[in-house]
């Protein structure tokens, strides 16, 4: 399903929450979706049917996904429920090396002669492309692995729990909000899970069940007088875990300074939903920043965003090679600065790692889409650039053997590249705390989760915005700011950190649709940090009138 | 399998219609055949086809509603696909929004979407047209990277209250972006069509290319407010925001750059320069459109800015039921008048401003005044006294559409360009070069 038409399915218009999509979704009921459709042994048959063919007509290098991708998602407005749809996207997506070139197809036709139809298309693709090609593909090597499987550890499965509950759920926190004052709230659960099989010429043939949770809400409140209205978002985050992300245990709830509440690995949605409509009303009788330089102290339903764009993205060696030179962009982090071993990207006390194996986050998995068995590694190390993220037809670029295991497609129909782990930023090694924080800073801003955001195309300048900030006077809040936004140069932005709250105060967010490639596609991916401290930021208004 | 005739796709939607037991069902069968090509670093990367057709089953009891769909088209599917759409209405729970399929709809003659030339693309005219971009930039010490995209496809509906359509169309969508190899200049240029014939990758390139030239060793000037030519792609990245926010119940509930203070709307009034007219034409001959949006509804010629007032606001079916307004169909285009002034006019009228080709991430900041922020990008240039004095590093704007088109000093020639989304993605607009005073550039950007 292409992204317009999942628009029209979820009955969305501009304005409306941003939803993922995979490709070709069809509308199937729940009882389906909790049927599994082929055993393992069938797969495997199927995938060999690829191999064979590939192998037949003269491919170096063939792999198989045989894919299907499940989607629920429940959506409400105020007292109604706008609809409950469950998606399902069934096909294989093939990929070959012919002539040392890249070809790939796909289709939703699951069967022997399908699979050999759609190999024959990649292979044909292959060759009429390798006539202009110059490079061919060198792939790292990666161990074969047999058949293995993997599945993310969750505790309860969402696709399980009755509809009802989610409905009676999600109305239940519209209500809290609306009786709050709130003027309008939309709110939405949404579940996914790829049930993806992946099958190599190399000898690996590998079964993972990836579940993702994220609950979500926008509160709105309209003062018609002024003609003001402000949207506050809710504070939770898209994870990869089950339904029990949906339990707020106490243990996971945090006091943040102003007096707000922030979650950790599970989430109070209707908690969350009354202090919203609380908040926004707040919003609106904020004061106007001043604009100037502010020390920022960024909370990690915020700073998630920020690492994402500004860290996430330049690391990428694709973008920093060029392969995404006329979409995303290309990157700041050029070879040289990587070679040289001593470009401070940060100050001293920055360190992110990237990672595909941490619990409760978007990007676990056990296996990537080519094959490769997940890890975590150094990124950035106090604050000098120490690698990149990168497949593997590339990695043999920055002299690595080994893959990092961070290739994504988003659905069978779509062709496999480097996608972002989660890239997180290390909490502080000295025990602070964010009351901490706020006490030793004179003049500055509390900003707590995203809002909007911008940055160029090589990730040096950007500009992000947010939902709720706090003025900070001399070591106290002071009340809530509007019209604020921060603009930096990424470099210099990563040098200005001068503190990170420790671990207990570290926390995943995330989001469910990284967009990246062309055809575009979207990936989820998670980043975790402590509260951080980021002196002299240039702050600007951004109120106008129209 | 992919594109059905019209014929072929009202049989099977009859025997589907035929099939239901519910209060009623509305259908829609559509296919899609697409490929693509990506290159970079002066050689192909990635390249794929893909082909779908599905059938989606809505079917109602009262006001809970159930859908279903299918791939395969013998008698027993398409019934057991009806079957399972009835199941889910009566398990589902009440959508009190939910509007019954509209009854039988006159349409427009057809549009002339369909041009079997891009019907018949193969995969080596993709390697060709790829490599009529790459062999030229590999020659002049320039790094192309590129992306085509075609699409053939048809969609179709039909309802238990009488009402068909059916419409095919055909798209391409190229777009490039040259880097000098030495880093300091990039270039970018976009084509977008139902007719592949009007596409020439070999032209296209060489205007990316030289662009990539003139913008090496750029300057850096002072953030501020100038005035700027916004070349067409730049203004209408913008403007169909603008477009695009123009949701009526929006407007009414409060929450939209288009709700008055004290309550009330804005439609009719006059909310940016009195020569700004825009509006949807689903038979414009160089951005044609189908004759029929996506829930049936016909699609006509409407104004959505009218002299600089607001002509029409977008109505979905059950907001306009309860403010007795008549339902809108989701433009499929969005056309902007345009003037004679050619970008070489503009420029030579022009005593200090900037030349921007493209904005780059443009997002969102206020949506109350529209605020965007966003960059420039792969070709900003420094004009004085009526000609291009050298190139600029790129700025970041915080600019409202809204702001822009109250500031509009000339408008310059229409360029057809896509609206996002790929080849008939988000449809296609045709929208002029344009002279705006006052732009607001905030902040300079290393980035090239």
């Amino acid at each position: 399903m292409k992204r317009r038409d999942f628009i029209q399915l979820a009955g969305l218009s501009a304005g409306a929450m941003a939803l993922p999509f995979s490709g070709f979704a069809q509308e199937v009921d729940i009882a389906h979706m909790l049927t599994p459709l082929l055993d393992t042994a069938k797969k495997k048959q199927l995938a060999d049917v690829a191999l064979n063919t590939a192998k037949g007509l003269g491919a170096s290098y063939t792999d198989v996904r045989i894919g299907r991708y499940l989607n629920q998602f429940v959506t409400t407005r105020e007292k109604k429920v706008l609809g409950v749809t469950n998606t399902e996207s069934f096909g294989v997506g093939i990929r070959v090396i012919a002539n040392g070139t890249w070809g790939f197809a796909a289709s939703n036709n699951v069967t022997p002669d399908g699979i050999k139809r759609t190999t024959e298309k990649a292979v044909a693709i292959a060759k009429a492309n390798s006539k202009f090609q110059k490079d061919p593909v060198k792939l790292a090597t990666t161990p074969s692995y047999g058949e293995v499987s993997w599945k993310t550890p969750i505790v309860k499965n969402g696709f399980e729990v009755p509809v009802k509950e989610k409905v009676d759920l999600l109305l239940a926190a519209n209500a809290k909000a609306l009786e709050k004052g709130a003027s309008f709230v939309n709110s939405i659960m949404f579940l996914v899970n790829e049930q993806k099989y992946f099958a190599s010429s190399e000898g690996s043939y590998i079964d993972q069940d990836v579940h993702r949770t994220w609950p979500n809400f926008q509160v709105s409140m309209v003062d018609r007088q002024s003609g003001q209205f402000k949207t506050r978002a809710a504070f939770s985050a898209p994870v990869g875990m089950g339904y029990e992300y949906l339990d707020g245990r106490s243990e996971d709830k945090i006091q943040g300074p102003g007096g707000i509440i922030l979650y950790n690995k599970s989430y109070d949605m209707i908690e969350d939903a009354t202090m919203a409509a609380e908040q926004a009303k707040q919003m609106i009788a904020a004061k106007s920043v001043e604009p100037g330089k502010y020390d920022l102290m960024l909370e990690p339903s915020h700073l998630w965003l920020t690492i994402h764009e500004s860290v996430g993205h330049p690391t990428e060696l694709d973008r920093v090679l060029g392969y995404e030179a006329n979409f995303a962009g290309t990157s700041f982090l050029t070879l040289d600065k990587w070679q040289s071993k001593k470009f401070k990207f940060g100050s001293d006390i920055v360190n992110f790692m990237a990672d595909k194996t941490q619990v409760g986050s978007l990007g676990n998995v056990g296996y990537d889409d080519e094959g490769v068995k997940c890890k975590s590694w150094e990124l950035i190390k106090d604050g000098v650039l120490v690698n990149y993220q990168a497949i593997r037809d590339q990695v043999n670029i920055i002299g690595q053997k080994e893959s990092h295991g961070c290739c994504y497609s988003q659905s069978w129909s779509d062709v496999q590249f480097q996608r972002m782990a989660n890239v997180s930023l290390q909490p502080g090694r000295q025990p602070l705390t964010p009351d901490q924080m706020v006490a030793g800073i004179e003049k500055g801003i509390y900003i707590v989760k995203d809002g909007s955001f911008s940055i160029d195309q090589q990730r040096y300048n950007f500009q992000f915005g947010g939902v709720l900030f706090f003025e900070i006077k001399n070591g106290k809040i002071e009340g809530m700011l509007k019209d604020v936004a921060y603009q930096a140069n990424t470099n210099e932005f990563w040098n200005s950190c001068t503190q990170i709250c420790d671990e207990r105060d570290y926390r995943l967010n995330g989001a469910f649709n990284d967009g990246k490639g062309q055809p575009s596609q979207s990936n989820a991916v998670s980043h975790g940090s402590a509260t951080a401290r980021f002196n002299g930021v240039n702050v600007i208004n951004t109120g106008r009138t129209i | 399998m992919a594109i059905l005739s019209k014929e072929e796709a009202k049989k099977i939607l009859e025997k589907v219609v035929g099939f239901s037991k519910a209060d009623g069902i509305e259908a829609n069968l559509n296919g899609n055949d697409g490929g693509n090509i990506r290159y970079a670093r002066n050689s192909v990367s990635t390249s794929g086809e893909d082909s779908n057709v599905s059938l989606n089953v809505q079917s109602y009891v009262g006001k809970k509603v159930g859908s279903a769909s299918i791939n395969e088209f013998d008698d027993a599917s398409l019934e057991k696909v009806v079957r399972r759409a009835e199941e889910l209405s009566r398990l589902a729970p009440e959508n009190s929004e939910f509007m019954e399929p509209l009854p039988q709809q006159t349409y427009g003659v057809e549009s002339k979407t369909f041009i079997e030339s891009t019907a018949n693309i193969t995969p080596d005219y993709r390697a060709q047209a790829a490599a009529d971009s790459i062999l030229p930039a590999s020659k002049k010490d320039i790094t192309a990277a590129g992306f085509l995209e075609d699409s053939r496809g048809f969609s179709s509906l039909m309802n238990s209250k009488g009402a068909f359509a059916y419409n095919k169309t055909t798209g391409v969508d190229f777009t490039v972006t040259m880097r000098s190899n030495d880093g300091t200049g990039s270039g970018w240029v976009a084509r977008n069509f139902n007719d592949v014939s009007k596409l020439n990758t070999a032209e296209a390139s060489a205007i990316a290319m030289e662009k990539a030239l003139q913008s090496r060793n750029a300057k850096a000037i002072e953030p501020g407010k100038y005035t700027v030519i916004l070349e067409p792609n730049a203004a209408a990245d913008l403007l169909g925001l603008m477009l695009f926010a123009m949701n009526a119940r929006q407007a009414d509930e409060g929450r939209s750059f288009l709700s008055k203070k004290g309550g009330g709307t804005k439609l009719g009034e006059k909310i940016v320069d009195e020569r700004v007219n825009i509006y949807t034409d689903p038979w414009n001959e160089e951005v044609p459109t189908g004759n029929w949006a996506g829930n049936g509804l016909p699609r006509k010629k409407m104004d959505l800015i009218k002299n600089g007032s607001v002509a029409n606001m977008i109505y979905d079916r059950y907001w306009a039921s309860l403010k007795n307004a008549e339902p809108t169909p989701f433009p499929g285009n969005r056309i902007m008048e345009g003037g004679t002034a050619s970008i070489e006019d503009m420029i030579k009228d022009t005593k200090k401003g900037v030349l921007v080709t493209r904005f780059w991430y443009i997002r969102a900041v206020d949506p109350q005044t529209l605020l965007y922020t966003g960059l420039t990008r792969d070709g900003t240039f420094y004009i004085e006294n009526g000609k291009i004095k050298h190139p600029i590093k790129n700025f970041r704007f915080n600019e409202s559409p809204v702001i822009m088109l109250n500031n509009l000093e000339t408008l310059g020639k229409q360029l057809r360009v896509a609206s996002g989304g790929g080849p008939g993605g988000g449809g296609s607009s045709l929208i002029p070069a344009m002279k705006i005073r006052d732009f607001t550039f905030s902040s300079l950007s290393d980035a090239v």
